[in-house]
Order: structure tokens, then sequence, then C-alpha cells
């Protein structure tokens, strides 16, 4: 009896905490912090937290408090993770998601109980049109968009067949379906691998090199990219038939990818040379306070995350409670952005411009992305006419 | 024509890699009765290791040979510091302990190496493709993982059926206690048998980092790979582990290579271009529960009492 008095003492005093917690800023980000596609999760972190910095550490002057969560990359690990952040810590915003497959399991616990979800990576087109939701933004892109230009930009170069590798899970699928519906020329092969364990591409490269096209395009997120320009490389394919990316080469997998990557094209929105003053002092203050790391993309959008939540609850003067006033303030962009310029289409999926990016070696002798030129202006992802909000 | 021979060489290639990391599986589990989930985590460090000594000399080969050395003595001295206590213990206990380093050496590599990873480039050598008949062309570095892994199975057939440390291997692969009794030191036998095993774990890894990335974790996939085969092969067995590492490599390529365009002609583009990568990588399972229902000992088990 004096057991059971005690532990409902103990659980009214739990249950107590997040009444008092009411005067910070409550984010959880969730996003994958072990296994081999850590280092990813880790950018986001990096940028995110030099976001807070630049705002003081405080949002509206209350004190910002963030769970980060560790997704492992698992659909389902992440679902938990964002249970947990929703139903136990309450938070007033959740952040992350790098993997689309992650997204689309966690995204019914957050939208159902009307938290805001920020998603600064994974851009499933469920998420773009019949999931799209009013509690659910975008820092990025919607899969297809990136690959779209890609596709734009091959046609630019007169190709005029490829054949297409990718993984075989929900941005795989997007991706694809990205390059094919703006590529002109003749898709002669397409090739899904199984993700995340599948990392020899031997028998798909194989393939490519015997389907006679004239280039290859591929997404590989992560190590499995870096393996994927090796075996490449190896099999002497790289002299006889040109590669296309999206997400493959970036500043994270660069330094393991070498002269593998060199003169191999990609597209983007953001890359770490566009010359806007938010950028600049983005990635200049990134390099200072993370020695001997440079910022990706997935930082850059991690970033205009914190920006972005910023901007609404400076809006409301921090109630946090007027979620209308908030999405309002949310669809007008009403922050700097590091990619420059954007703004939210119908379904707060941004509308914003693609560059080609090439690889280059920089001033200090490394290799870096840059941009060589702007391949789709104001680019508006081809999901959002089935997006219930007009 | 060509692109059957190609994926032939594709699938005889990773079975074969699959079969130094196997063989050295098998030694461990079918002789010592030990369950060493922490393979993984030897394949990964013979991978670190390679990748770091190569930077240091400058030189593949001779980077390549200190890794071997490194991973042999890793495996003794694990072996010497943790795992003798226990032998006598039931498979749960060492599958939790062995468990639990995996998660030490994964930690451990992440505090020396850092989560980023490590690359090993090829000597400018090896990075050209070899044509080996008219209008075939294969990697040289895969086709050197062919040569080097068939000169290992022939090395370890030689020295398990031809010598006297391997009748003592294949006599405690049978009847462990009776070895002990005719007064052999089984203690230092199990030390070398470890530490041999180690060290084709750590071959298997460093062979594979230059094709895959040098990371934490490497092993745990992999591994999984590995216990199918033994468990095809048969427990104990070097000859098992050899035929059923090149039939899974071989079915896993071919899987990959031909089912799509098999399925595509039953099913519509999209829903075959879904489901092959989930049917050819089910492909080795499917065939290991065959054989279990078959052959349930595996294909070449080893004679038991």
């Amino acid at each position: 009896m004096k057991k059971a008095f005690w532990l409902a003492g103990a659980m009214a005093l739990a249950l107590a905490q997040p009444a008092t917690a009411a005067d910070s800023v409550k984010i959880g980000f969730v996003s994958t912090f072990s296994g081999p596609t850590a280092v990813i999760g880790n950018d986001m972190r990096n940028s995110f937290e030099l976001a807070l910095d630049h705002l003081g550490r405080k949002i509206d002057g209350k004190p910002v408090e963030v769970i980060y969560e560790d997704d492992q990359q698992k659909p389902d690990v992440g679902k938990q993770k964002t249970e947990k952040l929703v139903q136990s810590d309450k938070v007033d915003f959740i952040v992350g998601y790098i993997w689309s497959n992650v997204l689309l399991a966690s995204l019914k616990t957050a939208v159902d109980s009307k938290t805001f979800l920020i998603s600064a990576n994974a851009g499933p087109s469920q998420l773009a049109g019949e999931l799209c939701s009013p509690y659910v933004f975008s820092t990025s892109w919607q899969n297809d968009q990136t690959p779209q230009a890609v596709g734009t930009y091959m046609n630019q170069k007169g190709v005029k067949s490829v054949f297409l590798i990718g993984p075989n899970y929900a941005a795989g699928k997007d991706m694809l379906a990205g390059v094919k519906s703006t590529f002109k020329g003749e898709v002669v092969g397409e090739e899904y691998t199984v993700w995340p364990s599948q990392l020899d591409f031997s028998a798909e490269l194989t393939k490519a090199k015997n389907s006679k096209a004239e280039s290859i395009f591929v997404f590989y997120p992560g190590a499995a990219g870096v393996q994927f320009l090796n075996q490449y490389a190896q099999a002497g394919i790289k002299q006889q038939i040109p590669l296309y990316t999206a997400f493959t080469i970036d500043e994270l997998s660069l330094p393991l990818q070498k002269d593998n990557a060199l003169g191999v094209p990609g597209a983007q929105q953001w890359v770490n040379d566009l010359p806007n003053e938010e950028n600049k002092k983005f990635v200049a203050d990134y390099r200072k306070k993370y020695p001997g790391l440079r910022p990706t993309f997935y930082g850059a959008q991690s970033y205009d995350a914190a920006n972005l939540i910023n901007s609404a609850v400076v809006a409301v003067k921090g109630d946090l409670t007027k979620k209308d006033a908030m999405k309002a303030e949310m669809e007008k962009v009403n922050f700097k952005s590091v990619r420059g310029p954007f703004k939210y289409g119908n379904n707060h999926i941004p509308v914003q411009n693609f560059y080609l990016q090439d690889v280059v070696k920089d001033a200090d002798g490394q290799l870096s992305l840059k941009t060589v030129a702007t391949i789709v202006k104001d680019d508006q992802d081809r999901f959002h006419d089935k997006c219930a909000m007009k | 024509m060509y692109l059957v021979v190609e994926q032939l060489l594709n699938g005889l290639q990773f079975g074969l890699l699959l079969f130094l990391l196997a063989a050295g599986l098998t030694l461990v589990f079918g002789i010592m009765d030990f369950v060493n989930l922490a393979h993984g985590s030897l394949y990964m460090m013979g991978a670190y290791f390679a990748a770091t000594f190569v930077a240091w000399t400058g030189s593949f080969v001779l980077g390549a040979l200190m890794a071997l050395g490194a991973t042999l003595l890793l495996g003794i001295a694990l072996e010497y510091a943790a795992l003798r206590h226990l032998y006598g213990r039931d498979h749960l206990d060492q599958v939790l302990a062995t468990f639990g380093l995996i998660l030490f050496f994964n930690d451990a590599v992440r505090l020396i190496w850092g989560p980023a990873g490590l690359a090993l480039p090829l000597p400018v050598w090896l990075t050209v493709p070899v044509q080996i008949i008219p209008g075939v062309y294969y990697p040289a570095y895969r086709l050197m993982i062919i040569v080097v892994a068939l000169a290992v199975a022939a090395l370890l057939y030689l020295v398990v059926m031809r010598t006297r440390v391997g009748m003592l291997i294949r006599a405690g692969a049978s009847n462990r206690e009776m070895i002990g009794a005719l007064g052999i030191n089984i203690k230092l036998l199990f030390t070398l048998v470890f530490g041999l095993g180690a060290a084709l774990a750590g071959l298997a890894g460093l062979m594979q980092a230059p094709i895959l990335t040098v990371q934490i974790g490497m092993g745990e996939n992999i591994l999984i790979l590995a216990f199918v085969i033994i468990v095809i092969g048969g427990i104990g067995s070097i000859r098992g582990a050899f035929m059923a590492a090149v039939f899974v490599g071989i079915i896993d390529t071919m899987g990959r290579a031909f089912l799509p365009d098999l399925l595509r002609k039953v099913l519509s583009g999209a829903a075959a271009s879904t489901a092959a990568p989930a049917l050819s990588s089910m492909l080795i399972y499917l065939l290991m529960a065959i054989i279990l229902v078959l052959r349930p000992e595996g294909l070449f088990p080893v004679a038991k009492r």
C-alpha cells in the first residue's frame, strides 16, 4: 500500500514535469546517429546546433531544448522514437529524417498529434501528394525534383539513352521515376538493389555495361555511393559510359571517393559556394566550429529548419498554442535561407532552383563541390496536384 | 553469352570471398564448438588495419600482409584474454559475450579511427580491367580475389587433410575430449585455430575493403551470409564451406542479374523491378531452408563420434 502511494507520487511528479517546462521551446530531432550512415546524422546535428548558436541558443527569448533521437536507419525504430518524442516528451516541433522510409513510418504519429514536423531531408512523393498535411513542412525537396533536374541536364547534353540503378526503397523508386519523368531519351534498363544491405554492385554494373547505354544514372546516398563509384571505376566502365548522379557525391562522401568522383555531374538545391550572405556565414562558421569538417546539403537543410522554427515562434510571440498562426507564418518563408530565396508550394514543399554541381580541387588542394550552372529555376514538384491543401 | 560468363565470374568472386569468411567461422564453430558472433568484427578489423598500414607504407601488398599479421595477433590475444574462459559455457553465453564484443569493437573503431570510415585505394596496376577471353573484360582486382581465395582454399585443404596439425584439427572436430586425453595440448591448438580463423576473417575484410568502403559495422551484414554458408555446407567442414560459398555466391549474383528480366515477362514492369531484389535476396535463404529439410546436417557433414 505504502509502495503504491510512493509510486503514485512519483508518477504525479513525472506528469507535472511538462507543465513547468513550458517556458522553453522543445524540439525533437530524429536522425541516424549510429551505424555507417551516422556521419550524415552528425552533420545534421552539427548544423542544427550551429543555427541555435547563431540564434543565441534562444527562440523568442525562451531557451531551446533539443532532444536528439537515433532512428538507426530503421523505419520501426524511427516510429518508436517519434512516438516517444510526441507522447512522453511532448515536443513542440519534430525535425530531421534522412530516410524516406523512416519518415513515412513516423509521419502519422506526428500528424495525428498535430505536432509540427519539419523534414530536413527525406522527401517521399507521398509527402508531397496524398499524405501532405498542414503540420508538415519540408526544408529540402521532393525526392523526384533533384533527379528531374539531372534528367533535364542530360537532355541539354544530348544524351540519347540511360541505364538506371538505385536502391529498392521509397526514395530509390522516387529518384529513378524522377529521371524518367524529364529524360527524353530511351531508358534501356532499370535495376533496383536490396537496401541498405547490398553493397556489391558487380551484377548491376555488368548489366549496365552490356546494355550499350550511352550513360548511367545512379542514386546511392552515404557510404553506398562511395562503394558504387569505386566499383564503377574498377570495372573500367568510367572510360566507356559517363555517370550522372543525384545525392551520391556530397562533402561527406568526397573525401572517400577522391578522384573517382572527378567529372561526375550531379544536381542540388544547395551547394557550399552559393553566393548569398547567410550561406557564406553558415559555411565559414561551420568550418570554424567543427575543424576538419565541411557542411553538406543535409546540414544546410537542418540549418534552415532551425530558422523556420524560429520565424514561426517569433511570429506568435512564443505562444506555441497558436498553431494556425505559426503555420501561416511558416508558409511565408519569413527567414533567410542559406540556399537563397524560395517559396512554399501548396503542399509545403519548397519551390526552388536546382543547380548543376561539379567536383573540383579547391584552393587548399582538397576536392570540393562547385556550382556550375542553374539547371531549373523555381521548380515545383510534380505531386502538388495530388495534395488536398490548396 | 558474354553476359552470363561475366555474371558467373561475379558470382564466383563473391562466393570465394564469402568462403574466406565462412572458413574461419566454421573452423571455430565446428572444431571448438564456439559460437563467435564477433567474427564479423575481425573482418572489420582486417579492413581497418589494411587501410591504415597501406597508408603508412604506401604499398598495397606490404600493408595487406601487415594487416593479415595484425589480425592473426589480435585473434590470438582475444582468444587468450577473453574467449577461452567461455569454452565450457553453453552457446547462449557465448552468443551474449561475443555480441558484447561486436559492440566493443564498433566503439573502439569509432574512438580510434572516427565515425566517417576510411578508403583503401588500389594500386594502379590493379584498377585496369583485364581481357580474359576475347570480348570479356573483368576488373583485375576481382580476378585477384578469385586467385587469392582459391590459393587459400587449396592451402587450407592441404593443411587440414595432409598435415599433423590438420589431423588434430579434424580429430578435434569429431571428438575433442579424446584428443585431450591423448596428451595433445588442446589449449594451444584452440588458440592457433582461433588465430587462423581470425586471420581468414581479416583476409576477407582486407580483400573486400577496396571494393566496399572500410566502415564501422561492415562485418554484420556479411556475417549472416557466412552463417548461412556453414549451415548449408555442414558445420565444421571446410569442403562444405567452400562448396556452399561458391553456390551461394553464384545463386545470389545470378538472381540479381537475371531474375528482374524473368519476372518482367510475367509481371508488370514496375512490380517486377520492386519484387525482384526482394526475391533474389530471399533465394539463398530458400536454398538454406530446402537443404535443412533434406539434409539437416548440411551438405558435407563432419562425422561425429
